[in-house]
C-alpha cells in the first residue's frame, strides 16, 4: 500500500512536469496551428540557461531569470523565424521547428559540452519532507508539485478570466474578425509563443535538478510530449492534463512493479516451452514490465489514435 | 491550315527531341556510375560511394512521401530499418540453413518487407496529411525504435543483429567479399530503384499523389479517394525505403537500433530538404552533398553538426527549394540569355560572402577551443595559422573580418538585387 502512495506521489511529480511542456505545446498548436518540434529544446535551454546562472548568483534568481531568458528566446523565434516560414505552409513550419531542434541541440553542445551539468537543487530543499513506509519524499519534489499546481491555476484564471484571455480564446477560433476588431493578432500569437516556450523553460529549470542536465534532455523528453498531447486530443488543456498524469503514473508504476510475462503467461495456462533460449518467442517469455514500461506511451497513442482518433478531450478528430 | 501542320511538326520534333534529352541524364547517370570506382577506387572512396547510393535511393524513396505526396516522416528510418534487418535474418538463413538465395536478389524481398510494413502503418496513418500524418510517423516510429531494445529474437537488442554476405551461391563466380562487387551491385539497385521511382511518379498515380498534396479537396471532387492516393504513395515509398535497408545490410553486414531511430529519420528529412523537395534530382544532389559535407567536414572540424543545423535552418528559411531549387533559378536567366550578365554582380558578392562564413566559422571555432579544449592546451591551428585560441587577438580579428563581410555584403546587395531582377526581365532595360 505504501509503495503504491509513492508512485502515486511520484507519477504525479512526472506527470505535472510533463502537463507543463505540454500546456505551453498545446496553447500554440490551437493558436498558430503549428506543432512546435523544438519545444522540447526550449525545456533544455531553460535548465542549462538555469545551471549557468545558478554558477553566479545561486539557484532562485535562476528560476526566476531562466524562464524569461528563454520566453523571450521563444518570441524572438516566433517573430523572426516562425512567421517568415508561415507563409509556405504547416508542413515548412514543422520542418523549421524541427531543424531548430536540432540546432539547439547542437548549440548547446557547443557551450556545455556532452556531459551532464552538475545542476542541483538549493540547499535549503534538500531535505526529506515526510516518509512513507521507510521511503524519503524529497521536499524538492513537493515543491515542484506547488509550483506546477500554481502554474496550472495562473494559466486557467488567465484564460478564462481576463481580457488577455478572451482575445487569446478568440483569436483561437477567428483570427481574422479578431483582427478586424483591431486586435494585434500577429503580437498575441508572438506573446503566446513567447510564454509557452517560457513555460518549457520554467519546466526544465525545475527538471534539471531530478532529470539530470545533459544535451539529450530534449530528446527524451520531446516525443513523450507530443504522445501526451496526441493522447489527451490536440488544442486541449484538460486533455493536456489528463494525459500528463495518466502517462506520468503509467510510467512510474510499470517501473517499480516487477511483474514478468513468465508468470502471466503461466497464470492463464500456457507453459514454458522447453527450448526457450533457441526458441523465437524467447523475449515473449522473457519480458519484464519495467522493460515495457518504456513504450506504453507510444502504444497508449497507437491505441488512441485507432479507437479515439480525436484524443481523451478533444473535439477535433485528428 | 499549313501553319497549323507546321506547329504540329515541330511540336512534334520538340516532343521527339525532349525524349532523347530525357533520356541523356539516365545514360551519363549509368556511364558515370560505372567510372566512378576507377577514380575513387580506394577503400574510404568505394565506402563513402557505396553510402551515397543507399542514401540517394533512401532520400529518393523519402522523397516520394514529402515532395510528391506532401506528407512529412519523421519516422521513416523505420522502413528502412525494418528491411535492412529483415536481409540480416535471411543472410543468416543463407549461411545456415542452406536456404538458396542468391545475394543480388535480396533487396527485393527487403523492400517486400518494408512494402509489408509500410501497408500496415499506412492503413490508419494516411487517413490525414500534414501534422496529423507527422505526428503518427513520430509516434509509430519511436515505438519501433523502443520495442528494438526489447525484442532480442528480432532486433539482436543493444549489439544488433550481423550475417555474412559472402555465404550466398556464388552467380557468375561473385561472392561478394570485395567493396568493389559490392559498389556495383548497389550501384545496380540505385539505377534501378531511381528509374522506377521516376517512372512511378509519371504515372496516373504518381500524377494523382501530387494532386492530392497540392489540394486534396478538388481531388476528392474529381471522384478519388485521397486517403487511398496517399497509401499508395506510403507505399510505394516504404517498399523502396526497404530496398536501401537491404542494401544497407549488404554493405555494413550489421543493424542496430540507431538505423530505426529519430535521429536517421530525421537526417534522411535534411538530406531531402537540403537538396530540394520540388524536384526528382533533389534528393539525388541532397544526399551527395550531404554524404560528402559528412565526410570531409568531419575530417576539419568537430563541430560539423552544427555548421549542418546552421545550413539546414537556414535553408529553411531562405531557400524552402533547397539547392536544386538554386540552381533552377538560373534556368530563366539562361533561356533568355543572359546568364553571362550575372558573373560580374555574383563574382563581386563572393568576396564578402566567402568572408563572412570563414569569419563566422572562425569565431566559433575559436570559442570551441576556448570552451573545450584539454586543460593547458590552448594552441590551435586554423586555415594554417596556430595560435593561442585564450587570446582576445585572433576572436577579434575573426569578429572584424565577419564584421566587415556583413558591411561589404549590405552595400552590394542593392546592386546585385537589380542585376538579378534584370536578368529575369525579358528585352533589353534600356
Amino acid at each position: 500500500m505504501s509503495l503504491v502512495l509513492v508512485n502515486l506521489l511520484d507519477g504525479l511529480v512526472t506527470g505535472l512536469l510533463l502537463f507543463m511542456l505540454c500546456s505551453g505545446l498545446t496553447l500554440i498548436f490551437s493558436m498558430m496551428g503549428v506543432l512546435n518540434f523544438a519545444h522540447a529544446s526550449f525545456f533544455m535551454l531553460g535548465a542549462y540557461f538555469a545551471y549557468q546562472i545558478s554558477t553566479y548568483v545561486g539557484f532562485w534568481p535562476g528560476l526566476l531569470i531562466a524562464p524569461v531568458v528563454v520566453g523571450v528566446a521563444g518570441a524572438l523565434v516566433e517573430r523572426y523565424g516562425l512567421r517568415r516560414v508561415h507563409k509556405h505552409g504547416h508542413v515548412p513550419e514543422l520542418i523549421f521547428t524541427f531543424g531548430l531542434a536540432l540546432l539547439i541541440e547542437e548549440v548547446v553542445q557547443f557551450f556545455w559540452g556532452k556531459s551532464q551539468m552538475a545542476f542541483e537543487e538549493p540547499e535549503i530543499l534538500k531535505f526529506a519532507a515526510f516518509s512513507i513506509a521507510g521511503n524519503a519524499f524529497p521536499a524538492y519534489k513537493v515543491f515542484m508539485i506547488f509550483v506546477a499546481v500554481g502554474i496550472f491555476l495562473a494559466l486557467l484564471y488567465i484564460l478564462t478570466k481576463t481580457r488577455v484571455g478572451m482575445i487569446i480564446q478568440a483569436a483561437l477560433s477567428y483570427p481574422e474578425t479578431v483582427q478586424n476588431l483591431g486586435h494585434n493578432v500577429p503580437l498575441v500569437f508572438m506573446g503566446v509563443f513567447g510564454v509557452g516556450t517560457a513555460l518549457a523553460g520554467l519546466a526544465g529549470v525545475m527538471a534539471g535538478p531530478v532529470l539530470g542536465t545533459f544535451p539529450g534532455m530534449a530528446v527524451v523528453l520531446g516525443s513523450i510530449v507530443f504522445v501526451t498531447i496526441v493522447v489527451g486530443g490536440l488544442g486541449s488543456l484538460w486533455g493536456a492534463l489528463a494525459a500528463s498524469l495518466l502517462i506520468g503514473w503509467l510510467q512510474t508504476f510499470a517501473a517499480s512493479y516487477n511483474v514478468t510475462m513468465k508468470d502471466v503467461l503461466t497464470s492463464v495456462g500456457l507453459s514454458e516451452p522447453a527450448d526457450l533460449a533457441t526458441s523465437a518467442l524467447r523475449d515473449l517469455w522473457t519480458l519484464t514490465l519495467p522493460q515495457i514500461g518504456p513504450i506504453l506511451p507510444y502504444l497508449l497513442m497507437v491505441l488512441v489514435l485507432a479507437f479515439r482518433p480525436q484524443g481523451l478531450f478533444g473535439k477535433r478528430e485528428t | 491550315m499549313s501553319l497549323a501542320g507546321e506547329t504540329n511538326a515541330s511540336a512534334q520534333a520538340g516532343a521527339n527531341s525532349v525524349n532523347w534529352l530525357r533520356l541523356l541524364p539516365w545514360g551519363l547517370a549509368v556511364v558515370l556510375l560505372a567510372i566512378l570506382p576507377f577514380v575513387f577506387g580506394s577503400g574510404a572512396g568505394l565506402t563513402v560511394l557505396n553510402q551515397m547510393a543507399i542514401t540517394i535511393i533512401f532520400a529518393l524513396a523519402y522523397n516520394m512521401l514529402l515532395g510528391q505526396g506532401g506528407m512529412l516522416s519523421f519516422g521513416h528510418a523505420v522502413y528502412m530499418g525494418l528491411g535492412g534487418f529483415f536481409c540480416v535474418h535471411l543472410m543468416n538463413r543463407v549461411e545456415f540453413d542452406g536456404l538458396w538465395l542468391p545475394l543480388p536478389l535480396l533487396p527485393l524481398f527487403g523492400g517486400l518487407f518494408g512494402l509489408l510494413f509500410a501497408v500496415i502503418v499506412g492503413s490508419f496513418s494516411t487517413r490525414r496529411a500534414g501534422t496529423v500524418f507527422a505526428m503518427i510517423s513520430l509516434g509509430v516510429g519511436e515505438l519501433i525504435a523502443a520495442c528494438s531494445i526489447i525484442i532480442v529474437a528480432f532486433f539482436g537488442g543493444e549489439e544488433g543483429v550481423s550475417a555474412d554476405r559472402t555465404m550466398g551461391p556464388a552467380l557468375l563466380g561473385i561472392d561478394f567479399s570485395s567493396q568493389k562487387e559490392v559498389y556495383y551491385l548497389s550501384a545496380c539497385w540505385l539505377l534501378i530503384s531511381a528509374a522506377a521511382m521516376y517512372l512511378y511518379s509519371r504515372t496516373p498515380v504518381g500524377r494523382m499523389a501530387n494532386a492530392v498534396r497540392d489540394n486534396e479537396e478538388r481531388a476528392e471532387f474529381l471522384g478519388y479517394s485521397q486517403r487511398k492516393v496517399r497509401f499508395m504513395s506510403f507505399c510505394a515509398s516504404g517498399f523502396f525505403a526497404g530496398i536501401a535497408g537491404a542494401l544497407f545490410a549488404i554493405n555494413f553486414e550489421i543493424l542496430t537500433e540507431e538505423n530505426l531511430n529519430l535521429a536517421t529519420s530525421g537526417s534522411v528529412l535534411l538530406i531531402t530538404f537540403l537538396g530540394g523537395v520540388g524536384f526528382f534530382v533533389g534528393p539525388i544532389i541532397g544526399a551527395i552533398v550531404f554524404t560528402l559535407l559528412q565526410t570531409v567536414l568531419s575530417l576539419f572540424t568537430e563541430i560539423w553538426q552544427l555548421y549542418l543545423g546552421i545550413l539546414f535552418v537556414m535553408t529553411v528559411m531562405f531557400f524552402p527549394f533547397g539547392l536544386t531549387g538554386l540552381i533552377a533559378i538560373h534556368f530563366r536567366p539562361y533561356q533568355l540569355g543572359k546568364l553571362g550578365t550575372l558573373i560580374i554582380p555574383y563574382a563581386l558578392i563572393a568576396g564578402p560572402a566567402l568572408g563572412f562564413a570563414l569569419g563566422s566559422a572562425c569565431v566559433m571555432e575559436i570559442l570551441f577551443h576556448a570552451r573545450h579544449a584539454a586543460l593547458g592546451d590552448e594552441t590551435m591551428t586554423l586555415l594554417g595559422v596556430s595560435f593561442n585560441s585564450h587570446s582576445p587577438a585572433p576572436l577579434l580579428l575573426a569578429v572584424a573580418v565577419a564584421g566587415l563581410s556583413v558591411w561589404a555584403l549590405r552595400k552590394l546587395l542593392p546592386a546585385f538585387k537589380d542585376a538579378w531582377d534584370e536578368a529575369n526581365h525579358a528585352g533589353d532595360a534600356s
